[in-house]
């Protein structure tokens, strides 16, 4: 009993260790489609910004301007696309698009010139890098049955960008509801128009919230190569900004709903990494290519229909234009 | 408020150009605090041009603009708040999924953070409801609320805002005859608190009852200023078109004959599962024009897309010469056209023709096969663009160049495009829907005695409006739609505005609802 305890603590130990970049891109997503931008270039932002992360800390030694530089390359991309499809009013998905390809081909180009590994960056010691923080007393109560294991495995024991993911949900929430910004920011995505008559700018809550999208996602994409990875591998980011805009989807653009969907394609990717191999009981050894593909399966049945309608903002995936 | 003496909006010499188009053309204007001014002009003559001008949205090329003595420079709508000018547009700037509250708090949040605010907004809002009598729950979702109410949002927020001078666009569109009274209260309660308006309107009925001056645009320029008790609706009808116009439709007694089309117990259900026609039951007669009044959004789209057959029947049936159309036994628009019935759409942008096609390929939409038009393979493009000049010159469609996009013709002309390809079929039955919506006086007349003709032809008129003027002077019935149902029924001569507006918001006490069916 004990055994399995301790099997689903660290299951969902590992659910959260991978939820996390979901939440911070699923956010960013979820703040710029609020302004009525559709930002399908998260996956570009976050694989940039990893290849940024982990380029700048294997350079300098040190993982904060690891950080820096992600969110740096991140905000930049980000503001490209401000640049295309709100100054230029160009069209939101292409420009998204372009930004991936782009991406996953300069990405693995720089690393091959800078740092001839085929595409990857050198292996980062842990001196550059995110470690895990063990919280007080975590290793004297890892011992005490069942408390001890959830204290120990669950609350302790991850990186700081772990933490502060967590923390970016009710903060998010914070801003989008109780705050001006916020109050403008969802007015933006609903009726620019109304937005514009009140004598506020459309186009700089736009590039705003671009910008702190380009934050989260280059917040997500560091701790790909630095605090969950070690390094940068080409195409590290694996979908993973295309699974944020399902839970963002999913979640109905609302923070708490949208954590909740990041951590249940995060369990079931940790799930699928447990059952390599394993034989489950009546089962017989589940493919793991199933399992893989559940998010993506449960994101098609949920955007069909099934649980409940799930309405974006009015206006986004539509440039503002003046018309009188 | 307005500062003592000083007229709360001076303009000299605004020019606006948009293009080769000259929208404004030395414009001055004078507005003396505390007044309501009305300015009147077709659609096109630069009024919207210059309230956008004084509020913000579009920059004059020249030109100076003073506000409350004081020379300002308008940069942005935030300017404009900022020198005490609101404005109400006409598509209200509401965000639907908002409260009122918050909708009012938008740009006047009073601080980064909104609980503040809003405790301060909510006090200050029950104040303005209660100084002006603008009744409305602040906490109600705006997009639940009814047109009326949302224009009252509109009127708190630029009150919040301090607002002294107040620009409203073409605001009863909406809005029924009684609503509309309702507005003209509010706007006369504001005018005794030393509020300045500004009343844009192409309505000029609206300018008579409740302005002070009226100022007249033609072609971007003013071409007459008249203090309102000192002029008269012809007056200003003939300032605004540049030469004497018809307001009242003449028209003899209608001669109504056989029935061509019997509506019996008809249902139309929307894709939402809302029932949008709900059980309606009339007759429409050869050689009369029955008008179907409503505020818009109670279900004549709905009617008319279901007569068309455009849009299947739910529930009832559907007599047209003798063949019935039943939800079992649909017919779809071609075969509806088939039994002689011609339909001119509520939108000519959607439905009426494509914008993106020549003038000649719209003009025989829903005919494209008849041998007329098409031999086996080929379109007789020739033979078309013939027959559309022809038309162009019966309907006076100007400019008359068959080969000239949809798009590019102003909204009269499309419409009287329109209208050629539907009335020279020689219909039984015609269906129309807004036909006046967003076309000029001048082309309203031609159009209005083009259907008096129609009817005199013994042609069956079923005319769907939101414009009560257009119903009373055109409709030899009226039948009144309110959620789906017919009603009431009035004959046309005994019509007047006030009973058919009580009906329109179905305020009407019970025994004086005519039974329809009369």
């Amino acid at each position: 009993m004990a055994e399995y305890y301790l099997l689903a603590v660290l299951t969902l130990d590992a659910t959260i260790r991978v939820s996390t970049p979901l939440i911070l891109a699923a956010l960013a997503g979820l703040v710029v489609e609020r302004s009525g931008v559709i930002d399908i270039g998260l996956e570009g932002k976050m694989l940039a910004a990893a290849f940024a992360a982990a380029a700048a800390a294997s350079l300098t030694g040190s993982v904060w301007l690891g950080l820096l530089a992600g969110v740096v390359v991140s905000v930049l991309l980000a503001l490209l696309h401000g640049f295309a499809c709100i100054t230029h009013r160009g069209n939101q998905i292409v420009s998204g698009v372009a930004i991936n390809i782009v991406v996953a081909g300069l990405t693995v180009l720089l690393g091959i010139s800078w740092f001839e590994r085929g595409g990857q960056t050198p292996p980062l010691p842990n001196s550059a890098r995110f470690n895990a923080i063990t919280f007080p007393g975590a290793e004297a109560v890892a011992e005490v049955p069942i408390l001890g294991a959830l204290y120990a495995e669950l609350v302790s024991g991850h990186n700081i960008l772990v933490y502060l993911a967590f923390l970016a949900v009710p903060a998010v929430w914070w801003l989008v509801y109780r705050t001006r910004f916020g109050l403008r920011l969802r007015a933006t995505g609903e009726n620019p128009a109304a937005v514009d008559t009140a004598g506020i700018s459309v186009v700089r809550m736009r590039y705003l919230a671009l910008v702190l999208c380009g934050i989260l996602c280059g917040i997500a994409g560091s701790y790909l190569s630095t605090g969950h990875g070690a390094g940068f591998l080409r195409d590290m980011t694996a979908g993973k900004g295309f699974i944020a805009l399902a839970a963002m989807i999913f979640g109905k653009w609302r923070p708490v709903p949208v954590l909740f969907a990041c951590l249940l394609f995060g369990f079931l990717d940790a799930v699928a990494i447990r059952l390599q191999g394993v034989e489950v009981p009546l089962l017989g050894e589940v493919p793991v290519q199933f399992v893989q593909a559940l998010p993506y399966i449960l994101t098609v049945v949920v955007l069909a229909g099934f649980i409940g309608q799930a309405i974006a903002p009015r206006a986004s995936g539509l440039p503002y234009v003046k018309e009188h | 408020m307005a500062a003592s003496g000083a007229p709360a909006i001076v303009l000299r010499g605004i020019n606006k150009h948009f293009g080769p188009v000259h929208a404004n053309r030395e414009v001055s204007l004078t507005v003396p605090a505390g007044t309501i001014h009305g300015i009147v002009g077709e659609n096109g003559a630069g009024k919207s041009t210059l309230m956008s001008i004084l509020y913000g949205f579009y920059q004059a090329d020249s030109g100076e603009i003073e506000v409350a003595g004081e020379a300002r420079r308008i940069a942005s709508p935030e300017d404009a708040i900022k020198a005490g000018i609101g404005m109400v547009h006409q598509h209200f700037m509401l965000v639907d999924v908002f409260t009122v509250l918050e909708n009012i708090l938008l740009g006047a949040e009073g601080g980064p953070l909104l609980a503040g605010g809003l405790a301060a907004a909510r006090a200050e809002v029950e104040r303005l409801e209660r100084d002006y009598g603008l009744e409305v729950d602040p906490d109600a979702v705006v997009g639940e609320l009814p047109v009326g109410l949302r224009q009252r949002v509109e009127l708190l927020k630029a009150l919040y805002r301090g607002a002294g001078i107040l620009i409203l666009d073409e605001p009863t569109g909406v809005l029924t005859p009684q609503e509309a009274d309702r507005l003209f209260e509010i706007l006369r309660s504001m005018r005794e608190r030393g509020v300045t308006i500004i009343l844009i309107t192409h309505k000029l009925r609206e300018i008579m009852a409740i302005t002070d001056n009226v100022s007249v645009m033609r072609a971007g320029e003013i071409v007459a200023e008249r203090a309102t008790a000192e002029t008269t609706r012809e007056e200003l009808a003939e300032l605004m078109v540049g030469r004497p116009v018809l307001l009242r439709v003449e028209k003899t007694a209608a001669r109504p004959a056989e029935v061509v089309l019997q509506a019996r117990d008809l249902t139309v259900i929307d894709d939402k599962g809302v029932v949008r026609v709900d059980h309606v039951d009339f007759t429409l007669r050869a050689g009369e024009i029955v008008g179907i009044a409503g505020v818009s959004g109670n279900g004549q789209s709905e009617l008319l897309e279901a007569l068309s057959g455009i849009r299947p029947l739910d529930g009832g049936e559907l007599v047209v010469h003798g063949t019935t159309i039943t939800p079992e036994r649909p017919r779809d628009a071609h075969h509806m056209r088939a039994l002689n019935l011609a339909h001119v759409p509520e939108d000519r942008q959607r439905m009426g023709l494509v914008p993106a096609f020549q003038a000649w390929e719209s003009a025989i939409l829903g005919y494209q096969d008849d041998p007329q038009y098409t031999g086996p393979v080929f379109l007789k493009i020739g033979a078309i663009v013939g027959d559309t000049t022809a038309k162009m010159a019966r309907f006076d469609v100007r400019p008359a160049e068959p080969l000239l996009g949809s798009a590019n013709f102003s909204g009269g002309n499309q419409q009287k495009l329109v209208l050629a390809r539907e009335i020279e079929r020689q219909p039984e039955i015609l269906l129309v829907g807004q036909p006046t919506r967003g076309v000029d006086i001048g082309a309203i007349e031609f159009i209005h005695r083009r259907l008096i003709e129609m009817r005199d032809g013994c042609c069956g008129v079923l005319l769907v409006s939101v414009e009560l003027d257009e119903i009373l002077s055109l409709s030899d019935r009226i039948l009144v739609m309110f959620e789906g149902r017919i009603v009431g029924e009035v004959p046309g001569a005994e019509a007047d505005a006030r009973t058919i507006g009580l009906m329109m918001a179905n305020a009407m006490p019970d025994e004086a609802t005519v039974a329809a069916d009369g």
